[in-house]
C-alpha cells in the first residue's frame, strides 16, 4: 500500500491536505522527515478505508515481518470476529443509526470526523503559510488531537499499515523496530 | 438428577483460571474453561503449538486492542467518590487483556513472593484509621511450598538470597536471572551507593530453555505484548499441560452471564454463557471456579446476585498506587532491548524510625510503599503522542529524552483496604452483551499519598546519582495539582487489581472462606486476586497462582503441600 496512487477513502484533495497537515504536526527538520514524507496520509487513508480490504486492515499478521529473519507475515492481516468487526466498523464508519452500534448511544465515526475536519481546514490549506495552517489546526482541538495521535501512529508504526515509509520514521529516531526472531544478545541488552 | 457434564467449569483463562485447570486436570478432573476473549495463545488441538498471532507491533497491541477487551464493546466506568455523580469517565478502566491467557499473556511477569509480615499486617504493624487493615487467614510458612510449586509450574528466573529482605525459601529458583538491562545496571549501582538493596527481579520469563520452551531472546516488546517465541511461562505452560491431559476443554469467545444455583440456592449447578454467535448455552458442573480477575469476578456475582449475604461483594477494591519517578539522561539507554524491568528493590516497604516519624507528622502510625521497578521506556508511538505537535515534536523525537534517554522507577505502592472503594454496576452504561458495565469507585487513602511524598524525593536522588539530567514525578491515579487527567489518565492505570471478594474467617466480614469458597455457595471457588485481604506492595500474580494451587488441591482432596524451613536455600 505505501505510496498508493489512488486513496481508499480520502479524495485526492483530502489526501493532499492530510499530508500538509501532517507536515505541520510532524515537521521535517534536518535528520527527521516530516509527516508527509513518512506516509502519514497513506496510513490515515488505510485506516479510514480499512474495510475496503479483505481481510480488513486492522491488525497485521504475525509472528514476523521478515525484517529480522523468519518468513514475512505482517502483510497477512487478521480476520475479525463478528464483534470485533462491529467495534471497528462503528469506530470508523460511525453508528449510522444502527441499533446494534448504539447500545450506549450514537457514535460519530472517524470517516465523518475526517471529512468534516479536513473540510474545515480548507481546500487551500496546503497553499497557505505555516502560521495560518497552525491557526486552522488549533481551531478544532478535538480533531487536532485525533489527527495528531494517528499521525504519530503513521510515522512510527510498522510500515505494513501504510506509513513509516521506507522505515524512515524508525531510522530517524534510531529505533530498530520489530526484531523477532533475531532478538538481541545479552551483551546488547546489558552493555552501553 | 442427571450427572453434571464436567467436574469443574472455570470462568476465565488468565493465571487464576489456567492454574486451576492445570491442578484439577492433573488430579484427574474434567474441566471446561470459558473465556470471553479470543484465542491467540496456542492451538487448542494437539500438539498445542503456538498460533503465531503475536508480533512486535506497537499499533496492534498498544493502539488497537488486539488482545481485548475493546473499550467500545466492553466499557467500564470510573469515579472517585459517590458524590461525583454516576461516573467521571467511561472506557478503559484498568483493563487487562481479555483473551485466552488473560493478563498473564502480556504481563512482563515480575513474580516476587510476599514476605511473612504481608500476611499479618494488622497484628504486626497495627490498624490505620479509615482503612480495614487485616491479617490473612494463614501465614507465610504455610504458603511457602505453594510458592515453590508456582515458581516451578510457571518457570520463574531469579536468584535465592539476592534480595536481603526476602523470606526464607525451600529451594533455588528453577532458572537463573536473565540479562540485566543497561539502564538498570546504572540505577542499581547508584541505589547501592545510597544504601538500598536492588536485586534481579524474579521473572516468569525463561532465561534458559525450560519446560520445552526456548529462552527469551530479549526482543523488548515485552510488557503489554505477548511473547512471539513463548519464552513467558504464564499462562502458556499451565494451559498446555491441562490440554495435554485430554480432560480440558477451552472455549474461547464464551461470555459467562450467570452462575446457576440449584433449588436450595446454596449450591451452584453450573453456568450460563453466550457463545461466539451470542447463543445462550449452559455447562453443568460439580464445582464452579471463578477466575475472571478482580474486576470482572465481583461484577459477575453482583449481576446474578450470588454470594453477597455480607454485602461486601465488590468492596475493598485495591490497586497499587503508582509513583513514577521519570529521569532523563544525557546519553542513550536503549531500553527497547530486553525485558521491560530487570531489577527491583524493596527497601521502601520496610518502615524504619525515619519513615515512622514522617508518618506520625502526618497522623499515620506507619506506612509502606511497594517494590520499586527499575525500568525504561521502549516504544516510539507512546513517546510521540505525549510530545507537543509542531517543531518540538521532531526535535524531541530525534533527541529522545522521553524514550531512548529515559529511565523510570515505578513504585507499586501498597494501597490500604477501604470499604468505600469498590466495584459495582453502572446504572446506565452497558456492554455489547447487554449487561451492566462494571464501575470502579476509588479514592486514595492518605497512607498512599504520604508514603509517596516520603519516598519520591529519595528515588529522584537515586536517579541523579545514576547520572540523570532531570527528573519528574507523576502518579497514577493523579494526585491533586496534576490536573484532572494526569500523565496516565484519570483512573488508576495500575494493572494490579485486588480485594473485591475479601477472604476471611467470619462470613459477616468476608465473602470467601480461607479456602476461597463463597461462604454462601461453597462449591463456587474464587482463585483470582479478588480474595486478597490486603494489597502489600508486591505484584499479585505469583501469590494468586500459589493460592489457586492451594485451593484447587484442597478441592481435589490432595494432601496439603509442606516444606521444611531447615532446607532453606
Ligand atoms: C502490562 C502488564 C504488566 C503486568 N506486570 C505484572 C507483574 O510484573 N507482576 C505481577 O504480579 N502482575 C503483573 N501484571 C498483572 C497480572 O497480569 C494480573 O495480576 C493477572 O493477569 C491476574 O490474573 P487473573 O487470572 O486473576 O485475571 P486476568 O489475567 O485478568 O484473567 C481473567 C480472564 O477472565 C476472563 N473473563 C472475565 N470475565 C469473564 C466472563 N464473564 N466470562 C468469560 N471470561 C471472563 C477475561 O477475559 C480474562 O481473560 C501485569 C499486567 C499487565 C497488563
Ligand atoms: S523480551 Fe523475551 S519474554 Fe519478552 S516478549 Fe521478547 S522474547 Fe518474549
Amino acid at each position: 500500500m505505501p505510496g498508493t496512487s489512488s486513496p481508499r477513502f480520502l479524495t485526492q484533495r483530502e489526501h493532499a491536505i492530510t499530508a500538509a497537515a501532517a507536515d505541520r504536526l510532524i515537521p521535517p527538520i534536518d535528520g527527521h522527515p516530516g509527516g508527509a514524507a513518512l506516509g502519514v496520509a497513506d496510513y490515515i487513508d488505510g485506516l479510514l478505508g480499512a474495510f475496503t480490504f479483505d481481510p480488513p486492515r486492522i491488525w497485521a499478521g504475525g509472528p514476523f515481518s521478515g525484517r529480522a529473519g523468519g518468513d514475512a507475515s505482517f502483510e497477512q492481516f487478521f480476520e475479525l470476529s463478528r464483534l470485533e468487526e462491529l467495534a471497528w466498523r462503528t469506530r470508523i464508519e460511525g453508528s449510522l443509526g444502527m441499533p446494534e452500534r448504539e447500545f450506549n448511544g450514537p457514535v460519530r465515526g472517524w470517516q465523518q470526523w475526517y471529512r468534516e475536519g479536513l473540510g474545515a481546514l480548507g481546500d487551500d490549506f496546503d497553499a497557505v503559510d505555516a502560521d495560518e495552517q497552525d491557526r486552522r489546526l488549533d481551531a478544532d482541538p478535538a480533531f487536532k488531537k485525533l489527527f495528531y495521535e494517528q499521525a504519530c501512529e503513521g510515522a512510527y508504526g510498522a510500515p505494513e499499515y501504510g506509513g513509516n515509509r521506507d522505515l524512515a520514521g524508525w531510522h530517524a529516531i534510531q529505533f530498530p523496530g520489530d526484531v523477532q526472531p533475531r532478538g538481541y544478545t545479552d551483551d546488547e541488552v546489558s552493555q552501553p | 438428577m442427571s450427572s453434571p457434564e464436567v467436574d469443574a467449569v472455570i470462568i476465565g483463562s488468565g493465571p487464576a483460571g489456567s492454574t486451576a485447570a492445570d491442578v484439577l486436570t492433573a488430579a484427574g478432573w474434567s474441566v471446561v474453561v470459558l473465556e470471553k476473549g479470543r484465542n491467540h495463545l496456542l492451538s487448542l488441538d494437539a500438539p498445542y503449538v503456538p498460533l503465531g498471532h503475536v508480533s512486535n507491533d506497537e499499533i496492534k497491541f498498544m493502539r488497537r486492542h488486539f488482545l481485548g477487551p475493546d473499550p467500545f464493546l466492553e466499557p467500564r466506568t470510573y469515579r472517585r467518590h459517590d458524590t461525583d455523580g454516576d461516573r467521571l469517565f467511561s472506557g478503559d478502566v484498568n483493563n487487562l487483556p481479555s483473551t485466552v491467557g488473560g493478563g498473564g499473556f502480556h504481563a512482563d511477569g515480575k513474580l516476587p513472593r510476599f514476605r511473612a509480615v504481608d500476611f499479618k499486617t494488622h497484628s504486626e504493624l497495627g490498624p490505620i484509621d479509615g482503612a480495614d487493615v487485616a491479617d490473612w487467614p494463614f501465614e507465610y510458612d504455610e504458603m511457602e511450598p505453594y510458592y515453590t510449586e508456582a515458581e516451578n509450574l510457571v518457570g520463574v528466573a531469579g536468584k535465592a538470597g539476592a534480595n536481603p529482605f526476602a523470606e526464607w525459601r525451600s529451594g533455588e529458583y528453577p532458572m537463573p536471572p536473565g540479562a540485566d538491562m543497561y539502564g538498570a545496571v546504572l540505577t542499581t549501582e547508584a541505589a547501592e551507593r545510597l544504601g538500598y538493596h536492588p536485586y534481579a527481579a524474579p521473572t516468569g520469563v525463561n532465561s534458559v530453555p525450560y519446560d520445552g520452551r526456548p529462552a527469551c531472546n530479549n526482543c523488548g516488546f515485552c510488557a503489554f505484548y505477548g511473547c512471539p517465541i513463548e519464552a513467558k511461562g504464564d499462562p502458556v505452560a499451565p494451559l498446555r499441560r491441562a490440554l495435554r491431559t485430554g480432560r480440558c476443554d477451552v472455549r474461547p469467545e464464551s461470555y459467562v452471564t450467570e452462575i446457576l444455583l440449584d433449588a436450595t440456592g446454596k449450591r451452584a449447578r453450573g453456568v450460563r454463557y453466550l457463545d461466539t454467535n451470542m447463543t445462550p448455552q449452559e455447562v453443568s458442573a460439580d464445582v464452579v471456579v471463578l477466575a475472571g480477575g478482580a474486576f470482572e469476578s465481583p461484577r459477575l456475582l453482583l449481576r446474578c446476585g450470588v454470594g453477597n449475604s455480607s454485602g461486601l461483594v465488590g468492596r475493598y477494591l485495591m490497586f497499587h498506587f503508582q509513583t513514577l519517578v521519570v529521569a532523563s539522561f544525557p546519553f542513550r539507554l536503549h531500553a527497547h532491548k530486553g525485558r521491560a524491568v530487570t531489577h527491583l528493590h524493596d527497601d521502601h516497604m520496610i518502615p524504619d524510625d525515619d519513615s515512622r516519624a514522617f508518618a506520625r507528622e502526618h497522623d499515620l502510625p506507619y506506612f509502606r510503599a511497594g517494590i520499586v521497578e527499575h525500568g525504561g521506556a521502549g516504544f516510539p508511538i507512546l513517546e510521540s503522542v505525549h510530545l507537543p505537535p509542531g517543531e518540538w515534536h521532531s526535535k524531541l523525537m530525534l533527541e529522545s529524552p522521553m524514550r531512548d534517554r529515559l529511565l523510570a522507577f515505578t513504585v507499586q505502592g501498597e494501597d490500604v483496604p477501604q470499604i468505600t472503594n469498590r466495584i459495582d454496576l453502572d446504572p446506565k452504561i452497558k456492554d455489547v452483551y447487554g449487561e451492566a458495565a462494571g464501575r470502579a469507585t476509588y479514592n486514595l487513602h492518605p497512607h498512599e499519598l504520604v508514603a509517596s511524598k516520603y519516598y519520591a524525593p529519595k528515588l529522584e536522588e537515586v536517579m541523579r546519582a545514576a547520572g540523570a539530567e532531570w527528573t519528574i514525578v507523576a502518579h497514577s491515579p493523579p494526585i491533586e495539582g496534576e490536573g484532572a487527567a494526569g500523565a496516565l489518565g484519570e483512573a488508576s492505570a495500575s494493572k494490579h487489581i485486588m480485594g473485591t471478594l475479601r477472604m476471611g474467617t467470619d462470613p459477616t466480614t468476608s465473602v470467601v472462606d480461607p479456602m476461597q469458597r463463597l461462604w454462601d455457595v461453597p462449591n463456587v471457588v474464587c482463585t483470582d486476586s479478588s480474595v486478597f485481604p490486603t494489597s502489600t506492595g508486591y505484584g499479585p500474580t505469583l501469590t494468586l497462582v500459589a493460592l489457586a494451587i492451594r485451593a484447587c488441591r484442597d478441592l481435589a482432596n490432595l494432601p496439603p503441600l509442606r516444606s521444611d524451613r531447615s532446607s532453606t536455600a
